[in-house]
């Protein structure tokens, strides 16, 4: 059998087409005979497929009206149940309105029009004549342009065309609207609005919350005092949401810099996770887990948060707390590093 | 210059004709286009599909624009959902609230753009999928194969945009993901977060910014590609599979008018008809259970939009720490420690990457391997292109492998088996699957490829049983019609070509990977049968009974 493989589609001038030159083939016997329809030989299946096409439409019409009594005799529907009934009515009537059109249409050209295949043949896509000239023409063109004699021209014109996109990008500079310099820009991902004697709160109502109040095993989804007064508090609580719960602190390993950071085994930590920022707030009080939802980062509270399992790479930051003197519980000082993902500029700290 | 005749129309078609003629010249355009041979199969319908989903998101989304407001200025809902009343939310969320409960019809307009959306990535994925594994992508089309690409990822911009409008809890969270991922790239990831968001997430510029991208920029980037797209889809002519009649040179099908056309622009109605139905019955996307975006609440259970879902499996099938390294890894360098967070940049970047570098290359890797530089216009019906076969499926198998770790919560409860533990069987999956789905389907592919070789060769099976003069039963089987018979020989025999020298007698390394990688693909193949085969079965046996089993057939050259 001959290695028709290799066909280099330049030599000859025409492209190297599949499925040419083997003699130990079968034969193409052509296209098989064609079948006559039902409706091509007997008049009754015509007139019946005639008909059949006319109803389909009929139904479309009767789907489009329907859509018009969901829309008008519904009305303007006042509870969820009323508007999923209009809904549902609205779909169903455009529903048919369609398919009435879609399968007619469709049933028509399979059963009325000619379905007699017919080969046509392909043409080349590049006559090689064609591409001759047009090589030709390009030549010329860049022969009377003369810039192959003309270096410096083209060199200065590389140039400029290099350098004018470049305002362009710069001028996305502002897409940052706060006017702070880069340096700032980034700084501000460090802190929060966590500061000495700041209240932990609960989410969303904002009021503090006392040490006794805080139950072995239970949980308070914490945010600053003051954060509800914030004309946009999103951003700041995107970072500042903090979990509390308490521990018998018999079952904690506190490291030795953090050992004055809870009260009483009452611990505080970010609650926004270290992978890529869902809140973590499936807290496992059997075993002491923080799990997130997202992708399943498992935090074991008991050591300091540390990952467990999962795509996180970092414990989450815990936040040093106390109680002020009224006996509620406040934050010793901001997080003593970033919250959430980590980023290129935030380093070990 | 008044010497021609000047010509007069007899029929009121004709005047028209004439009229539109004579000012921009569509004659040409009819005779090219009006009786143009379309090839027809059910599987051509995936493309049709993509077009007809998108038409119906232009219209959709043009209505909503009407209604939607992308701003995040914070208002007190007061529409007719009382859940909601007095709850404080975004304007973007708020219109998207009332589209949804206080314009008639709104409901159904989101929920047919969100079907339509779910529905068109869809198509476009499986059509992808249809070209690739039936080889269409070969020459002359590896281009257009490219567009499509390019579409995929553009239908998932669109996707990923849109889905983030309403500003509800679970688009919130989708884009505090996106933060995160984005956060995670060296050196310039911080700032791009900063810029994409106006300062920190979530920030209030954000809806705007992705709304003038979702409704104008890429769609009409997508609208310019779909162009590029079917006006080669025209200049190429459409391919068509293999079969008596129909040649590398020819096209068999129907005309465009009337048949071809009444069948497709039907076919929109249809489209349009389910997209419908689906959208009337079916909720999709309820922002009303989910509440507005607020960074504490968690929302657990809950999925991307099945498209993302991939990037999403990606990232939770990651390990953060390898033992006591963590893979969020502090470099020192000498001005201080830097974050290089591969546990996020790894699986954001890299299956997705490999995936979408081998797709957009793998014509040109096939052209590569083969050394077959002639032009197809004939499909591989895919048990006729076993090691293409195989890598799709290789393919097709790590995608579901990420797509079903987006879901190995649900998996994990639904079993009643540990967490953990599903997400280590996944893991190990993410590297064995893809292996075993290649051999997998590349022996069935061959199996196949023999089956159509027995049935060549002993005809079909009648399910007759005959007892011979010596007493032995055997089953009675019939040859071929010569179109049957054509359909099962009829395909392109790609062989091993080991590695060539060049013109000075040198095997270059390249030329050597290349040979090792075509003694990989096509080392086991099945030869289609030959005349000459057949005649020399035929005079062994007579037309009668012949064995099933006749290893003197076998072709496979190991
Ligand atoms: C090109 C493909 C497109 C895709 C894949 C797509 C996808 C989506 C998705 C998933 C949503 C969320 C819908 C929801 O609320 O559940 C959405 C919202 C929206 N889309 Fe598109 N879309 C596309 C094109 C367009 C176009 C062309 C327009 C306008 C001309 C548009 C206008 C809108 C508007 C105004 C919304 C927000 C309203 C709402 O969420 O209900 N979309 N889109
Ligand atoms: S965001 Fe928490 S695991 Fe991914």
């Amino acid at each position: 059998m001959g290695d028709h493989s290799h066909g280099s589609p330049d030599d000859s001038g025409t492209v190297a087409k599949a499925g040419a030159g083997d003699l130990d083939k079968f034969q193409d016997p052509g296209l098989p005979p064609h079948r006559k329809r039902l409706a091509d030989t007997d008049p009754h299946a015509e007139k019946r497929a005639e008909r059949q096409v006319a109803l389909l439409f009929i139904i479309s019409i009767i789907g489009t009206l329907s859509f018009f009594i969901a829309y008008f005799v519904l009305g303007r529907p006042e509870d969820i149940s009323e508007i999923r009934l209009q809904n549902a009515m609205l779909g169903l009537g455009t529903t048919f309105a369609m398919l009435g059109i879609g399968i007619g249409i469709v049933h028509w050209a399979k059963t009325l029009m000619p379905d007699h295949e017919i080969s046509e043949l392909r043409h080349e896509i590049r006559p090689e004549a064609d591409r001759q000239d047009a090589e030709q023409i390009i030549n010329q063109v860049v022969e009377e342009m003369g810039i192959a004699r003309r270096p410096l021209i083209r060199n200065t014109l590389i140039g400029a065309i290099a350098l004018a996109p470049i305002p362009a990008i710069f001028m996305f500079r502002d897409l940052d609207r706060s006017g702070k310099n880069a340096g700032a820009m980034v700084e501000q991902l460090r802190h929060t609005m966590w500061d000495t004697n700041v209240r932990l709160t609960r989410d969303p109502s904002g009021t503090p919350i006392k040490a006794a109040d805080v139950q072995l095993g239970s949980v308070f989804h914490v945010i600053p005092e003051g954060l509800n007064d914030l004309e946009d508090p999103l951003n700041e609580k995107a970072k500042a949401v903090v979990l509390l719960m308490r521990l018998d602190p018999a079952l904690m390993h506190v490291s030795e810099e953090r050992k004055d950071w809870h009260h009483d085994g009452i611990v505080a930590y970010s609650k926004i996770c270290t992978h890529v920022g869902c809140p973590v707030a499936l807290y496992e009080q059997q075993t002491h887990h923080l799990l997130c939802p997202c992708h399943q980062s498992t935090f074991d509270l008991t050591q300091e948060c540390k990952v467990i399992f999962g795509p996180a790479g970092r414990p989450l930051p815990q936040l040093p707390i106390t109680v002020d003197s009224d006996g509620f519980l406040v934050a010793q000082s901001d997080f003593h590093e970033p919250v959430g993902p980590s980023y290129w500029e935030r380093g070990s700290n | 210059m008044s010497t021609t005749t000047e010509y007069t129309p007899k029929t009121s078609t004709g005047r028209i004709a004439n009229f539109v003629d004579s000012r921009v010249g569509g004659s040409a355009m009819v005779k090219e286009f009006g009786r143009k041979i379309f090839p027809d199969h059910w599987s051509f319908m995936f493309g049709e599909v993509a077009l007809y989903t998108f038409v119906l998101l232009l219209i959709s989304g043009t209505f909503l624009t009407f209604f939607f407001d992308p701003s995040m200025t914070h208002v007190i809902y007061d529409g007719s959902y009382n859940p909601l009343k007095g709850i404080g939310m975004s304007a973007a969320m708020s219109s998207t609230m009332d589209i949804s409960f206080d314009v008639r019809g709104g409901l159904f307009m989101r929920q047919v753009h969100h079907w339509s959306a779910l529905l068109f990535v869809a198509s476009v994925s499986v059509h992808m999928l249809r070209v690739f594994f039936t080889g269409a992508f070969r020459k002359p089309r590896e281009l257009n194969w490219v567009v499509g690409g390019l579409l995929l990822i553009m239908a998932m911009a669109a996707g990923f945009t849109g889905y983030s409008l309403p500003d509800d809890l679970l688009s919130g969270n989708g884009l505090r993901i996106i933060d995160g991922v984005i956060k995670s790239i060296p050196l310039v990831g911080t700032y791009i977060s900063l810029f994409l968001f106006g300062g920190e997430f979530p920030g209030t510029v954000v809806i705007a910014r992705l709304y003038s991208l979702h409704i104008m920029i890429v769609p009409a980037i997508i609208l310019l590609l779909v162009a590029v797209h079917l006006f080669m889809v025209v200049v190429h002519k459409h391919t068509q599979y293999p079969g008596p009649g129909r040649t590398n040179d020819n096209v068999v099908g129907f005309p465009v008018g009337p048949v071809y056309a009444a069948k497709a622009g039907g076919f929109f109605f249809i489209v349009f008809g389910i997209v419908a139905l689906i959208s009337g019955l079916f909720t999709i996307n309820p922002i009303w259970n989910y509440g507005p975006y607020d960074p504490s609440p968690v929302s657990a259970g809950t999925q991307p939009d099945w498209y993302i879902g991939f990037v999403d499996g990606a990232l939770r099938l990651m390990p953060g720490t390898l033992g006591n390294f963590s893979l969020d890894w502090n470099i020192p360098l000498p001005w201080g420690d830097n974050s290089l967070v591969l546990n996020v940049l790894l699986p954001a970047l890299v299956p997705a990457g490999i995936m979408f570098t081998i797709m957009f290359t793998w014509p040109w890797i096939e052209r590569w391997v083969t050394k077959d530089e002639r032009e197809h216009h004939l499909l591989d019906r895919p048990r006729n292109a076993p090691f293409r076969t195989g890598m799709g499926v290789a393919g097709v198998v790590s995608y579901c492998v990420m797509w079903a770790a987006a879901s190995s919560d649900l998996i994990a409860t639904h079993f009643h088996v540990s967490l953990n533990d599903v997400t280590y069987w996944l893991r190990a999956l993410f590297f064995i699957g893809p292996i075993v789905g290649f051999i997998v389907a590349r022996r069935i592919a061959l199996s196949l490829q023999r089956k159509d070789r027995e049935i060549v060769l002993h005809g079909r099976e009648t399910g007759v049983i005959q007892m011979s003069p010596e007493g032995t039963f055997t089953e009675r089987h019939e040859p071929l019609d010569p179109y049957k018979l054509h359909q099962l020989v009829n395909y392109e025999d790609r062989q091993y070509i080991p590695a060539q020298p060049d013109a000075a007698g040198h095997i270059s390394a390249d030329e050597k990977r290349r040979g090792a990688l075509s003694r990989f693909f096509f080392e086991d193949r099945v030869a289609p049968v030959t005349p000459s085969e057949l005649a020399a079965q035929h005079a062994a046996h007579g037309h009668g009974p012949a064995e099933i089993e006749d290893s003197s057939t076998e072709s496979i050259e190991k």
